[in-house]
């Protein structure tokens, strides 16, 4: 390569010519393309709350004009406020970004010590609710928390009587594939339904246990474990007691149980359960 | 040099990954399923094409002095751009991808070609060599990823082959090939199976061989 030499003017008028090309072509594919992308967060967004409502098959691939209409359909997207528990109007719900929020000092709070390793809380959630002939099927709630080596995020979806679980999914983490990361295998999601997110006494009773659990009936507040998984299954426990407390959706829940027009029935009595796995 | 030598010379007899060992980093995270491997492969072809012909297109007018950093603008502002374009088109496998689109920045065969080749030679001549290495990374990519898909999960493209036990099937996924190290085994059969097929390729003296081509200092990002 013939070496020239170069004054220094000319090096310096140099870069700034290129820094200036590269950076006008980054923002304008950046500003080009930001509608799609925006557009893409919500459809992706919507997916995941169609996967765990049970309007969409796990691995089935929807056009993002059928996602938008199934989810428009069936169901009602809320934002509320996790202190009071009661449902706000002063966010949109379509653009609301709850993990952004949880990030800003302004829109949230810290979270006391707590065994899901949640660090924030944002003051605002968001919730869905699945309507079937008009009348409220399922509440989905958003949870999170830590497993093994990373953040577990996912939803839970509550019966209208909100203890009976529906469904559970998680859509983001990190754990161990074959191992923990069998925490999105179909069948270990299939275990959930019909099972007991509270206690007689409305205390978040679900737990991940080592080993297995009986069938729904019989053991509601248990879930069988991820062999070779015990830190990511207490993580699963730890985030669902969390989010179904008096620092998550406690109060939320507790207001919709108010306003629930359905007959609640009892569930059955913790001692009574134990006494019927010790006798099995 | 003629066109075809230059586009067909990195598939196998110089191989970005398998004889120069470089991007074998990306080639570790983002091969445990085929869609990714293919759309990382894609990425990086791209990123590669756009930044040697725009190297050699202004090469006569870059100051020595500040070659590597002009390279490093363009080839960092055509990453940014390629993530762009994945997040609009491709969102789901960018999700997946993650910050190893980003990380095509470090991509040694990038700034490898930039400095090696665009640098001496024109602008065609310059993409049709980063087509080729963009080629020869993408056949090692695909053919790991496609491997670790089937051996590590029993699907081949996310398509069920072999019904993994626990969705109620037969076959005991093997966990060791959705883990990085699979990668590294496997790209190691790969580089050996070529040395015994072309046996010209086994450097002669230790230490001598295409690491110490100039421009390239063994990074094995």
């Amino acid at each position: 390569m013939p070496q020239q030499q170069y004054s220094t003017v000319y090096t310096i008028i140099f870069s700034a010519a290129v820094c200036i090309v590269c950076s006008v072509l980054v923002s304008s594919s950046a500003v080009l393309l930001r509608e799609r992308q925006v557009e893409n967060q919500l459809v992706d967004r919507q997916k995941k709350v169609l996967l765990v409502a049970g309007l969409m098959r796990e691995g089935e691939s929807l056009a993002r004009e059928e996602v938008r209409r199934r989810f428009a359909d069936n169901l009602e997207p809320r934002v509320v406020d996790l202190e009071t528990g009661a449902y706000v109007d002063d966010v949109d719900p379509e653009t609301y970004d709850q993990r952004k929020a949880a990030r800003d000092p302004a829109r949230s709070r810290r979270a006391p010590e707590n065994a899901a390793g949640v660090q924030r809380i944002p003051n605002r959630a968001l919730v869905y609710l699945l309507r079937r002939d008009g009348a409220v099927d399922s509440i989905i709630l958003p949870v999170q928390g830590m497993g093994l080596w990373s953040v577990l995020y996912g939803y839970l979806s509550l019966a209208p009587d909100t203890r009976t679980i529906r469904n559970i999914i998680f859509y983001e983490h990190g754990e161990t594939p074959g191992l923990g990361g069998e925490v999105d295998n179909p069948r270990w999601k299939g275990l959930w339904a019909g099972r007991l997110a509270f206690d007689e006494n409305w205390e978040p009773a679900i737990s991940v246990v080592k080993g297995r659990a009986g069938p729904p009936e019989k053991d509601p507040y248990h879930v069988d474990g991820l062999s070779g998984a015990t830190l990511t299954s207490n993580g699963v426990t730890n985030l669902l007691r969390f989010w179904l407390g008096e620092e998550g959706f406690g109060p939320y829940l507790e207001a919709a149980r108010r306003e629930a027009t359905v007959a609640l029935p009892r569930p059955p009595r913790v001692a009574a359960v134990h006494r019927e796995v010790a006798r099995r | 040099m003629k066109a075809r030598e230059v586009v067909l010379d990195p598939l196998v007899d110089n191989n970005p990954i398998g004889i120069q060992v470089l991007g074998i980093c990306s080639a570790l995270a983002v091969t445990t399923k085929l869609s990714t491997a293919f759309v990382m492969s894609c990425a990086v072809i791209g990123v590669l094409v756009a930044s040697s012909a725009s190297v050699s297109l202004i090469r006569k007018h870059i100051p020595s002095s500040i070659r590597i950093i002009t390279q490093l603008t363009i080839i960092a502002s055509l990453v940014i751009v390629a993530d762009q374009i994945l997040k609009a088109f491709v969102y789901e496998i960018s999700l997946q991808l993650s910050v190893f689109v980003g990380l095509i920045i470090t991509n040694c065969i990038v700034m490898g070609r930039a400095e090696a080749f665009a640098m001496q030679n024109p602008p065609g001549l310059s993409a049709l060599d980063a087509l080729g290495n963009g080629l020869g990374y993408s056949v090692v990519l695909i053919s790991v990823g496609l491997v670790r898909e089937l051996v590590g999960s029993g699907r081949i493209a996310g398509i069920t082959v072999l019904t993994p036990v626990n969705e109620g099937g037969w076959y005991q996924p093997n966990g060791l090939f959705v883990l990085a190290p699979a990668a590294f085994i496997l790209i190691g059969i790969m580089i050996w199976i070529a040395r015994l097929v072309r046996p010209h390729l086994v450097e002669e003296e230790a230490g001598a061989g295409a690491l110490l081509e100039p421009g390239y200092e063994g990074n094995l990002r």
